[in-house]
């Protein structure tokens, strides 16, 4: 059986739900009852059936309708999708990742075919069947890149590895935590990491980038990251701020349970075999706070979570404006008992 | 990365290309539903030897070497192994055990010398056995219509290998062979000083040839990021010496013509590693104390990491003295 796709939306109405199901296989973030930075990278390789890391390429009851999303983003602004020339060789690279990743774990939504160089592509839930000239750009009605990251949940940043470093030289970009590509692009591992508070004096970045650069075709890496978003809104861009900046004043005791959500990202990395670039599909979950604390391990993990954040990290990452209320609304569900150390639940 | 060790193949061909050369072409094991990875050009893989030594023991030898074949034909890979005088072991088997037909383990490819994609013209310069790579790399650029020329010596016509394969397919616009035998030499001064921005660099061959290479583009005013340069490093031969592994509490003889890596993996100590050659970084190991003078041959840690004597690559860098404390 395939997996029901839900008609919903990320914006002016904000339908977006999890079913009871899809609550059960969020990636909850904190394996302990605080939260600090680290160098949180596992090897990515399939894990436990139903949760979002049984396949490498998660699809879930969202994506037909955050594929819709991304498609009026790319209809406002279509510089959020940009490669620079150079990097020809690495969407194609991508296109053949996903379409070999997602055809041999969801052989009932995607089919992809290969007599030789030409292919043909069947993805049902979106009604795309094409066939195409690997490596002739011209035979698909967009470039590699852009064709099938509007067929996959996540945005894509990919990166170009020269001189000791990595650039970031092609993406797509629509569900983004308040980053541009735009601004970003063409900018190295360091700068665009320029803005995030503490991690540079602990040498974070030094460390992953020495790791990054040594990464291997065959052997991609997972990380989660977290932040919080108000409404269901996959566009938090910065170019979009106006829009979705003053939600953030619209948090009341009233309304957390519906309008909070938690929001995180499964980011992995992959060494990409012809270009030798490296591919950091960013993938994002959201939860409503009503939803997350039907799991008590997670009301009370994260009520600890918020309470105790470091003001710099709450400043970062947008939330300190509406943080007292939400962790006021959450202490509610946390009745001081103590939580089990790890992801799994109690 | 010690994970990185496991592919079989099988080899389908093995050809005596040049005097001292052979070129060895492998394909996955019949049955197996495993596809060799596409890769990119400059890759190397480690290919794993199980040999014996002169009182027949079981050895086990690990070389880096160049994947030269197109790296569009994901039906096979091709490496060429240089019979080198004082082969610790590898060459040697590579060239007078392996026979069509046997099983060899190699790594994933790993890419530590590639084209930079964003060059408007790429020059690459060849010493011997170091034209290898850059085959590869010439095959990726031509099927895309870069812009590249290859400067290739070689020692005579029959120790030189693929020079007319090469003249034949690129032409002698793209191609320029250097026969030393014939008195000739690459003028580097001459090559390097006029060309347009955007060009980038890539040497490989034996050291002072790479050294030459790089003193005459500062020279000629290249920017160090246009430059590339990848030599193979074999570990060095020394004294034995004694490694003690502080958290595991063991102590392991290094062999006068064994490195420390392969000690620990003689010992079934796992241990990190990608190129072997003393240029990626993954074998870095903290040291505790060293009773005698750390030999460091790597390319990698900085003068000041060196002169603090807490680093050593444990691929290629030695003690030269009595005992050795890793932090392991």
């Amino acid at each position: 059986m395939g997996i029901q796709f839900k008609d919903e939306t990320f914006r002016d109405s904000f339908t977006f739900k999890n079913s009871p199901q899809t609550i059960k296989r969020f990636p909850f973030p904190f394996p302990e009852d605080k939260y600090m930075y680290s160098v949180n990278i596992e090897p990515h390789v399939p894990g436990a059936k139903g949760s979002v890391y049984e396949h490498l390429f998660d699809v879930d009851e969202h994506y037909v309708s955050e594929m819709r999303d991304r498609a009026l983003v790319l209809k406002e602004d279509p510089l959020r999708c940009q490669a620079l020339p150079h990097m020809m060789t690495a969407q194609w690279d991508l296109l053949e990742l996903i379409m070999e990743c997602k055809s041999k774990s969801y052989p009932e939504h995607f089919t992809l075919e290969k007599q030789g160089d030409k292919w043909h592509w069947i993805n049902r839930p979106l009604g795309i069947d094409d066939t195409f000239t690997f490596g002739d750009v011209s035979t698909l009605p967009y470039e590699p890149m852009e064709y099938i990251t509007r067929q996959t949940q996540g945005d894509f940043a990919i990166m170009d590895q020269r001189d000791n470093n990595l650039w970031m030289d092609a993406g797509m970009v629509t569900t983004q935590a308040d980053w541009s590509l735009d601004f970003d692009i063409g900018m190295n591992f360091m700068e665009w990491h320029g803005p995030v508070p503490l991690a540079h004096q602990m040498g974070v970045f030094e460390r992953a980038l020495k790791f990054l650069l040594n990464l291997q075709h065959g052997h991609p890496v997972r990380r989660l990251n977290w932040t919080m978003t108000i409404n269901p809104r996959l566009d938090t861009s910065p170019e979009n701020y106006h829009k979705w900046g003053k939600d953030r004043t619209e948090v009341t005791p009233d309304n957390v349970g519906d309008k909070v959500h938690l929001r995180v990202e499964l980011q992995s990395l992959w060494r990409l075999p012809r270009s030798n670039a490296i591919v950091f599909p960013i993938r994002c979950y959201l939860i409503k706070m009503s939803e997350l604390v039907t799991e008590p391990k997670w009301g009370r993990r994260f009520h600890r979570v918020l309470k105790d954040l470091p003001p710099e990290l709450a400043d970062y990452k947008g939330l300190t404006r509406y943080r007292d209320t939400v962790v006021e609304w959450l202490s509610k569900y946390d009745d001081g008992k103590p939580t089990s150390i790890g992801f799994g639940l109690d | 990365m010690s994970k990185n060790i496991g592919m079989q193949v099988v080899v389908t061909s093995v050809k005596q290309v040049a005097d001292t050369v052979k070129c060895f072409r492998f394909v996955p094991v019949d049955g197996s539903d495993m596809v060799l990875p596409r890769f990119s050009g400059g890759s190397h893989v480690v290919v794993t030897m199980k040999g014996k030594d002169a009182a027949g023991n079981t050895v086990t030898y690990r070389n880096p070497y160049s994947l030269m074949s197109s790296p569009d034909d994901s039906s096979c890979f091709e490496i060429s192994v240089l019979r080198t005088e004082n082969s610790r072991g590898g060459s040697h088997f590579m060239h007078d055990q392996v026979k069509e037909g046997d099983i060899l383990t190699i790594s994933n490819p790993v890419n530590l010398f590639p084209v930079s994609a964003g060059g408007r013209k790429h020059i690459f310069i060849a010493g011997g056995i170091g034209i290898t790579p850059f085959m590869a790399m010439m095959d990726a650029l031509a099927a895309r219509n870069g812009k590249f020329e290859l400067h290739y010596g070689f020692r005579s016509r029959s120790h030189g290998a693929y020079w007319r394969e090469l003249e034949e397919r690129y032409g002698h616009s793209r191609v320029r062979t250097y026969c030393q035998a014939e008195g000739q030499m690459i003028d580097f001064g001459e090559l390097l000083e006029h060309q347009p921005l955007g060009t980038h660099l890539y040497v490989c061959g034996p050291a002072p040839m790479i050294e030459a290479v790089k003193k005459s583009a500062r020279e000629a005013g290249w920017p160090d990021e246009n430059v590339h340069s990848e030599e193979f490093l074999a570990p060095p031969s020394g004294q034995p010496f004694i490694v003690k592994l502080k958290k595991s509490q063991r102590n392991i003889m290094v062999g006068e013509h064994q490195s420390i890596l392969e000690a620990l993996e003689a010992a079934n100590v796992d241990a990190n590693f990608l190129c072997r050659g003393g240029a990626c970084g993954q074998c870095e190991t903290a040291v505790c104390s060293a009773d005698g003078e750390i030999e460091h041959n790597d390319h990698y840690l900085s003068k000041d990491e060196r002169q603090s004597g807490k680093k050593i690559m444990i691929c290629v860098s030695r003690l030269n003295g009595r005992e050795l404390v890793l932090d392991l």
